[in-house]
């Protein structure tokens, strides 16, 4: 069946079963490949996307509970790697292995749509559903609240800027 | 060292038209004795600098997470005397004969690296010298370096290491010996915090794992096993399964031999049936209606409970094996002032990494191209070219980033698959396992049964201790020798051995029908859990502080015996007292020990070598009504040498170590029943969320010994330090994981 998805501010049309979970069309139909498959079950996180503006588990979320609102992956988080939660998770100097890290971020984004300046019980709780095999929660955290401070700050280019040269 | 001027030209044209220190040298750096071969310590292999100055460092070890990817290339940096700013990290391909060792395992990166990679740079670095010493005509000595120029102070001349390239490529190797390193105080890039240098495409998304490889006309496959190892196809709906929407393909895989084996390490293709679709879902889809008859085999009836009842049987018999015997250790028993006895366990668990089990290959006439996220790609070379038919030199190895590895992508299984059903279907195929393959055809960590005895004598010091390890295996009654399988064996030099006189290791082994393998810190992950919480019982047995105890013990060992033998791996030396004392005293200091700790937590302590590193970890717990336990808080000391490579990478591994062993202390285990894994996904096999982390200090004592790895070593302490602490908040001795099963849950 034809679905018309939008997909980081593009309308594209798919040709899948309805069952088809977004995270399969996501990643083998529109070849976005950032959004991550952990568990299947809901368990992990690894392939949050935010739909309407929520965060969502693509993997149980069929396409055809998808066509209603926009969909938001990590390549299309920011034109160009400067949400402050990409730029926070560089300075930080967050991942191991990294895998987990799209979804972990994607929930840490509408965590901080909704909560600009989230506690640390806010931030346990928007997270908890999140995996990370490797165990960087404290730099996950850590990072959250880095994140929380640039979004009110203008500082987000000299962030950048440490991020390519190193960490403070 | 002679340039093959032919290879250096065509990688300069290929490159587009940048000048490079040549690619191309024969290393014949080969494995001689133990241990991995040495890298070659050779700049033309891993350094590209081009016209602009802009440095291209090759790395060559598959990366999995532990950031070998950017700190390795760090190493040549440095001594190459360049600014970090401006280097570039490329992957390399698999390539034995250029690289010699390439793979992640056993914490080796950093032992086995940290001269080589320094010396590959230092030469680097030398040849740039030469060559603008001939080009301004004075001598080498007058020419220093800094941030990739090279500088003639005299002359107030400098020429950038771009516009030096091409006549260093042509100077012969600076003889290795003449090499100076830096002093490490003038480190501008080795021990600075710097960021994994593949974190910008990280955090953007980009297709850099294994599982997001792309071909033209790629095909994507699942592929079913039996539920039992070895277990074999009798029929299968293939013909309906092939009609189903995407299809491709369907067919059985045969290799009947592979269950021949009593005790796979790494047996290569088994049997299964693929699914060759459109698209990964496709091939899932058409799977839910695959209807298999197997033959299960002889392991069909094997159950966990049966093997914990047996185990314990075995426990009251003669071992089948005595690995190891110091002094008189049942004379020393039966004279002892008081003697403990604790039956410990702990069970199979599973590696589970993030990214599932994947590969994708391509065969094409008489030739296979695989991009693989395995730690050890060698032994997936092998193994898919003989299940292709194909020699090694047939099959090229692509090395991309891993969603994890912890020892699961040691073993080579899905790589063999995937070039198997690429040559099945004569197209590009990408194999996904899903999670519930993957737990139910894991290499497990071996569970195990120890039966502890130990006798103190009246001042409380231990002088007889006696453990009789009930493991897996096969014992050949003929030759009265036990062969452990994969990843299960105790080394007869195991802790305390050397600090007990009387000391015996005896040994029982049981057949067990899966595959078991290396999980983080293997062996390790679990002697620690057993061997600590004993040494605390009988520290309070002995009425004694457990750190006072501890050091104690450290002060009684016997000198060393050559050649070493020990956990450490590699032909490693064994434990060293003094660095071990020092990292108990620095976990002490650090936590506080011997202070009252907080309202209602307690702390507990243990140490642990493995891999060369020396660990000590206290940790803070309490312990509330319903046996609900929070850990607060967590102290790591460690002693891993003389430089901490890359302290921001270092940092997040021994964090990610602690929070790795709280998973495997709490709730994970793989159990047995009729031959077939009861877990099938991460909420059967929980690892920790953020609700439960603790907080966390690490300490790294500089000692004057050279560097040394972090991916495992930090992780064994963990579960004794924290179930010591159980013990001193509630009286409960913990003498089997997972508490799970002991009625614990996290508060």
């Amino acid at each position: 069946m034809a679905y018309k998805l939008n997909v980081n501010g593009r309308v594209t049309t798919v040709d899948v079963t309805p069952d088809t979970p977004l995270l399969w069309v996501i990643r083998d139909v529109l070849k976005l490949h950032g959004t991550k498959y952990g568990c299947g079950i809901g368990q992990c996180g690894a392939c949050t996307v935010h739909l309407g503006g929520r965060a969502v588990r693509s993997c149980q979320t069929p396409v055809s509970a998808a066509t209603s609102a926009p969909i938001v992956t990590i390549e299309g988080l920011s034109e160009n790697g400067t949400h402050p939660v990409q730029l926070a998770w560089q300075e930080i100097d967050v991942p191991q292995c990294g895998y987990c890290q799209a979804g972990q971020m994607m929930s840490a984004a509408a965590l901080l749509a909704k909560n600009p300046k989230p506690s640390d019980g806010d931030i346990t709780s928007a997270m908890n559903g999140n995996l990370c095999r490797c165990g960087t929660y404290l730099r996950i955290r850590q990072a959250i609240h880095k994140a929380a401070q640039l979004a009110n700050t203008a500082s987000a280019k000299t962030v950048q800027t440490a991020a390519v040269n190193g960490l403070k | 060292m002679r340039i093959d001027r032919r290879s250096f030209l065509k990688v300069t044209a290929a490159s587009g038209g940048g000048l490079l220190l040549g690619l191309y040298s024969q290393p014949e750096a080969k494995a001689q004795g133990r241990g991995p071969a040495p890298a070659p310590p050779d700049p033309h292999v891993y350094v590209k600098i081009g016209r602009d100055g802009t440095t291209t460092i090759m790395a060559k070890n598959p990366e999995v997470g532990t950031g070998v990817k950017t700190m390795l290339p760090m190493l040549i940096a440095e001594e190459l005397d360049v600014d970090w700013k401006n280097v570039k990290i490329e992957q390399t391909d698999f390539d034995d004969r250029k690289y010699a060792a390439q793979f992640t395992g056993g914490s080796m990166a950093t032992p086995t690296n940290w001269v080589p990679m320094r010396q590959a740079g230092a030469a680097g670095r030398a040849l740039l010298i030469k060559a603008a010493a001939e080009t301004w005509n004075v001598p080498e000595s007058e020419l220093t370096t800094s941030a990739g120029k090279v500088m003639h102070k005299a002359s107030n001349r400098s020429l950038g290491y771009g516009e030096l390239a091409e006549k260093a490529a042509s100077m012969p190797m600076p003889d290795l010996r003449t090499l100076k390193f830096k002093d490490p105080k003038d480190y501008t890039i080795i021990g600075k915090p710097l960021m994994q240098r593949e974190l910008p495409d990280i955090v953007t998304g980009k297709p850099i794992f294994g599982i997001d490889m792309e071909l033209p006309g790629m095909l994507y496959a699942s592929y079913e096993k039996c539920g039992v190892f070895g277990g074999k196809v009798v029929s299968a709906n293939l013909d309906e399964i092939k009609k189903m929407p995407g299809v491709r393909d369907a067919f059985i895989v045969e290799r009947p031999e592979v269950t021949e084996q009593p005790l796979p390490n790494d047996p290569g293709l088994e049997t299964g049936i693929a699914i060759v679709a459109d698209t990964w879902w496709q091939a899932q889809t058409a799977r839910k209606k695959l209807q298999v008859t197997w033959d299960e085999g002889k392991y069909a009836n094997q159950s966990s409970t049966e093997f914990a009842q047996r185990a314990e049987q075995l426990s009251r018999q003669k071992p089948q094996q005595r690995l190891r015997h110091d002094g008189d250790p049942e004379g020393a028993l039966a004279s002892a002032a008081k003697v403990v006895e604790g039956a410990y366990s702990y069970p199979f668990i599973a590696h589970a990494p993030l990214e599932p089990q994947n590969c994708t290959a391509h065969y094409q006439n008489g030739k296979c191209e695989i991009w693989t996220n395995s730690q050890i790609p060698q032994g997936g070379r092998t193994l898919s070219a003989r299940a292709l038919g194909l020699e090694d030199k047939d099959v090229t190895l692509h090395m991309v980033r891993g969603g994890g590895g912890f020892g699961r992508r040691l073993t080579n299984d899905y790589m063999v698959e995937a070039a198997y059903i690429s040559k099945m279907v004569n197209a590009p195929v990408k194999l996904l396992w899903s999670r519930e393959d993957d737990m139910a055809h894991d290499y497990y960590r071996p569970g195990g049964f120890q039966y502890l005895k130990a006798g103190l004598d009246k001042s409380g010091k231990i002088v007889a201790w006696r453990n009789h390890f009930v493991g897996f295996g096969h014992f050949n009654p003929e030759t009265g020798q036990v062969k452990f399988a994969n990843a299960a064996a105790m080394g007869p030099t195991e802790f305390p051995q050397r600090f007990v006189p009387n000391y015996a290791l005896d040994a029982t082994v049981m057949d067990f029908g899966k595959k078991t393998g290396a999980l983080r810190a293997p062996g390790s992950n679990s002697f620690a859990f057993v061997i600590q919480s004993f040494i605390d019982e009988l520290a309070h047995a002995a009425g004694k502080d457990p750190v006072e105890f501890r050091l104690a013990l450290l002060n009684q060992g016997a000198p060393l015996e050559p050649p070493a033998g020990g956990r450490g791996g590699f032909g490693a030396p064994g434990l060293n007292a003094d660095r071990m004392k020092a990292v108990v005293q620095l976990a002490a200091e650090k936590s506080g020990w011997g202070k009252k700790s907080p309202g209602g937590t307690a702390k507990g302590i243990a140490f642990h070598y493995s891999h060369l590193g020396y660990f000590a970890e206290v940790a803070e717990v309490s312990v509330h009504s319903g046996n609900k336990l929070k850990v607060h808080k967590v102290w790591v000391a460690a002693d891993i040498g003389s430089q901490i490579i890359n302290p921001s990478g270092a940092e997040n591994l021994a964090q990610g170590a602690v929070i790795d062993g709280l998973s495997e202390l709490m709730a994970q285990e793989i159990t047995i029943e009729k031959g077939h894994t009861v877990q099938t996904n991460y909420h059967q096999h929980p690892m920790l969320r953020m609700a439960q982390v603790p907080e966390i200090e690490t300490h790294f004592l500089k000692t004057n010994n050279p560097p040394t790895g972090l991916g495992e070593p930090a992780l064994p302490p963990l579960l004794p330090a924290v179930t010591n602490a159980i013990f001193t908040a509630t009286g409960k001795r913990i003498r089997s994981t997972p508490l799970s099963k002991s009625g614990f849950s996290w508060a």
